[in-house]
């Protein structure tokens, strides 16, 4: 099992493909995702790869953070995020994760927290279809209706669908397509919409229900601090590039 | 310039490379020659009306061309950077008030002439096809 990245959500736009035909594609950028630390089988009972995204300032920290980014060699981060990894899948700390890390055409489960939509009916939130327009029908044109039974059971069920709080969920999309990636920008092109606003913090990693394809770099494509000595290799495969 | 901007530039700079793309505006009389891909032969279509709108920006703009063919109709829209296009020729420059022609539709035969843009600027040849 590879380790995913967290990309900052950039925006939509289109690229054509051979064809002619045009792809709708969602811009994800890797803003310095560097690796921050490790969960081993020994310390924690499981294995995972703690990583890191974006800037923060130094004094907008606790001690403890600080600490915590002390220990690893890098800059503070804004978002943290563990992906569970095998033990093979250990990629060293500081290493930065960079977009070749997923290779084009593979396909990509993307996690985000959705678009907050406020306090929301039940037309909106759980596609009810309202009341009739006309027959009779006063001010309640898009209420939920009957929400239960009569003397028997007495009550409305537990989880019966109402109107109430929508989006800032967290939302996962299966599947979608790598299109492009650039490494010199920290760029993904991934085909079809991301949840969240834009500049909202996605995790990407290779799709749970499709195969990962044969050429895609394990444990992963990253390229390692230039001040840091020779690392303890943890994976003789490693392809390791500009370190 | 943000990043998607700067995306759809190169893309779009990618995409007219050993291609021009004339500057037309709505109201203007082009040919489109389209590439049409049948099996695995490919021609070149020519699709000749008025321009009516522009719409988006940047590598997501569209430009709508209305014809009359054959009595009936016909609005295509196309993509102004599609790799299907392989050339758009101004046939002739038309003097319009609106940016998007959509009034021509409820209109037929004489009514829906356009008149030619006249230039009358001295020395400025290359403005005028």
């Amino acid at each position: 099992m590879r380790s995913g990245v967290i990309a900052q959500k950039v925006g939509m736009t289109r690229v054509f493909g051979d064809g002619g035909e045009h792809v709708p594609v969602t811009v994800l950028r890797l803003a310095n995702c560097q690796v921050i630390g490790h969960r081993t089988k020994d310390k924690n009972g499981y294995v995972a790869l703690q990583l890191g995204s974006g800037t923060r300032r130094t004094n907008n920290l606790t001690k403890a953070m600080r600490g915590h980014f002390a220990v690893a060699k890098v800059e503070p981060k804004r978002k943290l995020a563990e992906f569970r990894v095998d033990e093979k899948g250990l990629i060293p700390v500081g290493a930065e994760i960079t977009a070749d890390h997923f290779v084009v055409g593979q396909f990509v489960d993307v996690t985000g927290t959705s678009i907050g939509k406020g306090f929301a009916g039940g037309m909106k939130r759980w596609n009810f279809g309202g009341l009739r327009a006309s027959h009779g029908v006063s001010v309640s044109h898009r209420s939920i209706g009957s929400t239960g039974g009569r003397q028997d059971p007495g009550k409305t069920f537990k989880n019966k669908k109402m109107p109430g709080h929508m989006g800032v969920d967290r939302v996962t999309t299966l599947n979608l397509k790598v299109v492009q990636t650039d490494v010199e920008r920290g760029l993904i092109l991934v085909e079809g919409a991301v949840p969240g606003a834009k500049g909202g913090w996605i995790t990407v990693r290779d799709a749970v229900k499709k195969s990962l394809p044969k050429d895609a770099p394990k444990p992963g494509k990253f390229r390692l601090p230039e001040s840091a000595e020779e690392p303890a290799p943890t994976e003789p495969k490693v392809e390791q590039e500009g370190a | 310039m943000n990043l998607i901007q700067q995306l759809e530039k190169e893309q779009a700079a990618k995409l007219s490379a050993g291609k021009e793309i004339p500057d037309f505006k709505p109201g203007d009389t082009v040919i489109v020659n389209v590439k049409i891909v049948e099996g695995d032969k490919a021609r070149v279509q020519a699709y000749e009306g008025v321009c009516i709108g522009r719409s988006g920006s940047g590598v997501q703009e569209n430009f709508t061309v209305r014809k009359i063919s054959y009595g009936e109709g016909v609005e295509r829209v196309f993509p102004l950077y599609s790799p299907m296009i392989e050339s758009i020729q101004i046939v002739r420059r038309g003097k319009v008030r609106r940016a998007k022609l959509y009034y021509l539709r409820g209109l037929r035969g004489k009514r829906a002439r356009i008149s030619e843009k006249q230039d009358h600027r001295v020395g400025d040849s290359d403005a005028k096809s």
